[in-house]
């Protein structure tokens, strides 16, 4: 049951991103070369979209290392699930929130897809305490995502789940907001 | 003009000496009366040209104020007495028990003589004096050996002044497992690496470090030889490798694996042969470390709720409870004579370190800190080594069993954590 849903989500995501991904190559292209920049101010109207995807149909060859990113690999299209890539955990728990369903049963299906692709689990909690105890807790957190994949059918020799604890923090800093931030579990594809 | 000329050289060479600097930084804080430490007097040793800084008494002095076991009387600016000649009698009336006298003379080749006596003020009697012949490198060793035998002849207990400890220090992004002395200084670098490095622990000869290291990107246990400084994978399974803990043997480690999906502890032969579970749950189990006569595992678990510290036999079987204040006790440690359990405990959002007594499962807070990690006890049971953020930093500290006598070991600019102590 869960696998033919997360199929038919695959269909789907792939459908969504190749009708999508012109338009995404083109917001990149834009914002990342100044020289773009310019040409977009010369004439253009600000928040017209539709000049602005035919900026990016004039820009299609300067702008295909851009594009090559996630040109093809759904895993990089922003506008998939499978650009989601880090769950996050209220404080002392390890419960998969409902919100991260989509993302999850996308990536499993991709990995359902894809027999040879491989995903580790890093898992990752705030900086309080023992950082062994924290190493185990981030190890729960990760290992709550695993089970998650698995149950959509993601094979065993598939799946790694790791932990960082506290000693890879995103945020730095010592508040609520950078505790809330390292409460993660990222999703890292092998072959990245 | 002979004497600034002399003086040069000799300030040149502290300012080139890392221990000097670091030695500045080191803070001694007394909470508690003076019950119950011995008063001694420990004179200044007479002093040859071109012998390092500082001064002998002053590092033996500042390992015998560490142990909170004694307390030293004002002897500053005063000249150091012919080693044949001290008068006893005076430091009596002046309530000392004992005093210690020294001299150290330059030897041809860069060497020195150094010799001191421990003297009985009571009876008015020598009751211990020795002679070294060493090289200027063996300055600091020198100071911490007169300072066990001191701690020796005069508490019944031997010293560990001159053990070593390891930690972890950050710089950046970048981290460094020293061996240091245990009060800090001389400390050397074994391992470099742009990834984490944790929870490093002596093996019971000293001989070599077992660590966890995330350059695989994940945790991986080594095991690395300090005088060679070679090293290879103890623990590498799928999923995450850490907690290494060794038994009192030397041959075999007690570690956390997830290879059966929850963290648990397993035992394995330190060439990571000879793999074996020793706790079973889908709980966490964490932090394991032997007994001294390697009978007992004592571990964190969070089968109750909330993590704890349990014990169970090495051979397995049903852990059993032993920490009940509070709802967060971790890491567990063993004082070397079996007498004392030490942990982690968190008491209204401050961590701090607990001392338990084994016998009657009383307990103690030791510490008056709010993020204390890693306790470790030294090798004759008397103090204990942990880590604390002080100023936003990492810094290690001691603290007496009575948690009277605290002092920092480490600077407060460096990043330190991770202590362990060590033979």
């Amino acid at each position: 049951m869960n696998k033919i849903f997360g199929i038919a989500l695959l269909a789907l995501t792939l459908s969504a991103c190749s009708s999508t991904g012109d338009k995404a190559a083109v917001e990149d292209r834009t914002g990342g070369t100044t020289g773009t920049a310019t040409q977009a101010g010369d004439g253009k109207s600000a928040g017209n979209g539709t000049e602005t995807t035919g900026l990016g149909a004039e820009g299609v060859k300067g702008s295909a290392i851009d594009g090559g990113k996630y040109a093809g690999d759904p895993r990089k299209d922003p506008a998939s699930p499978l650009s989601k890539r880090s769950v996050y955990f209220d404080y002392d728990s390890f419960v998969v929130k409902d919100e991260y369903s989509p993302a999850l049963e996308a990536h499993a299906a991709y990995l359902v897809s894809k027999r040879d692709a491989r995903v580790v689990l890093q898992g990752n909690t705030d900086e309080r305490g023992s950082r062994e105890y924290n190493l185990a807790l981030g190890q729960k957190r990760a290992e709550a995502v695993r089970k998650a994949l698995s149950v959509l059918g993601v094979t065993e020799g598939q799946l790694e789940a790791v932990s960082f604890g506290e000693e890879k923090p995103r945020d730095e800093a010592d508040n609520e907001a950078a505790y809330a931030e390292n409460r993660r579990v990222d999703v890292v594809y092998g072959d990245e | 003009m002979l004497r600034a000329v002399f003086l040069f050289p000799l300030f040149f060479l502290a300012l080139l000496s890392a221990p000097f600097a670091a030695r500045a930084a080191m803070e001694i804080e007394v909470v508690g009366g003076a019950a119950n430490r011995i008063a001694i007097a420990l004179l200044p040793f007479s002093s040859a040209q071109g012998q390092p800084a500082p001064a002998l008494q002053q590092i033996v002095g500042d390992d015998l104020k560490r142990s909170g076991q004694f307390s030293l009387l004002e002897t500053q600016g005063m000249a150091p007495p012919d080693l044949a000649l001290v008068s006893i009698g005076d430091w009596r009336s002046k309530g000392a028990e004992a005093v210690v006298a020294g001299q150290v003379t330059a030897l041809p080749g860069g060497r020195f003589e150094v010799k001191f006596r421990l003297l009985d003020a009571v009876k008015q009697t020598q009751l211990v004096g020795y002679s070294y012949t060493i090289t200027a490198g063996q300055w600091r060793a020198t100071a911490h050996q007169i300072a066990d035998i001191i701690y020796e002849k005069l508490t019944g207990t031997r010293g560990a002044f001159a053990s070593h400890i390891a930690y972890v220090q950050k710089q950046g992004k970048r981290y460094e497992l020293k061996v240091a002395d245990a009060d800090g200084q001389n400390p050397r670098t074994v391992v470099r690496s742009g990834e984490p490095l944790i929870s490093p622990a002596f093996s019971p000869d000293g001989a070599s470090l077992v660590y966890v290291s995330f350059e695989d990107k994940k945790p991986v246990v080594y095991v690395q030889s300090l005088r060679e400084g070679g090293r290879r994978k103890a623990a590498a399974f799928k999923g995450s490798n850490s907690a290494p803990a060794w038994a009192p043997d030397g041959r075999r480690l007690a570690v956390v694996l997830t290879r059966d999906q929850a963290s648990q502890i397993y035992l394995i032969n330190v060439d990571g042969s000879g793999l074996t579970r020793l706790t079973r749950g889908g709980n966490i189990d964490t932090e394991p470390v032997f007994s001294p006569d390697g009978q007992t595992v004592y571990f964190t678990s969070d089968r109750g709720g909330s993590p704890q510290i349990y014990r169970v036999a090495a051979s397995g079987g049903e852990p059993k409870r032993l920490s009940f204040g509070g709802s967060y006790n971790v890491s567990p440690t063993l004082s070397p004579d079996g007498r004392y359990l030490a942990y982690i405990g968190r008491d209204g959002g401050r961590f701090r370190v607990v001392l338990q007594d084994l016998a009657n499962g009383q307990t103690r807070v030791l510490t008056d800190s709010a993020r204390d990690e890693s306790p470790s006890f030294a090798p004759n049971s008397q103090s204990v080594l942990y880590a604390t953020v002080q100023g936003g930093r990492g810094v290690l500290g001691t603290v007496s069993l009575d948690g009277k006598t605290r002092a920092r070991l480490s600077e407060p600019g460096v990043d330190a954590r991770e202590p362990d102590w060590g033979p």
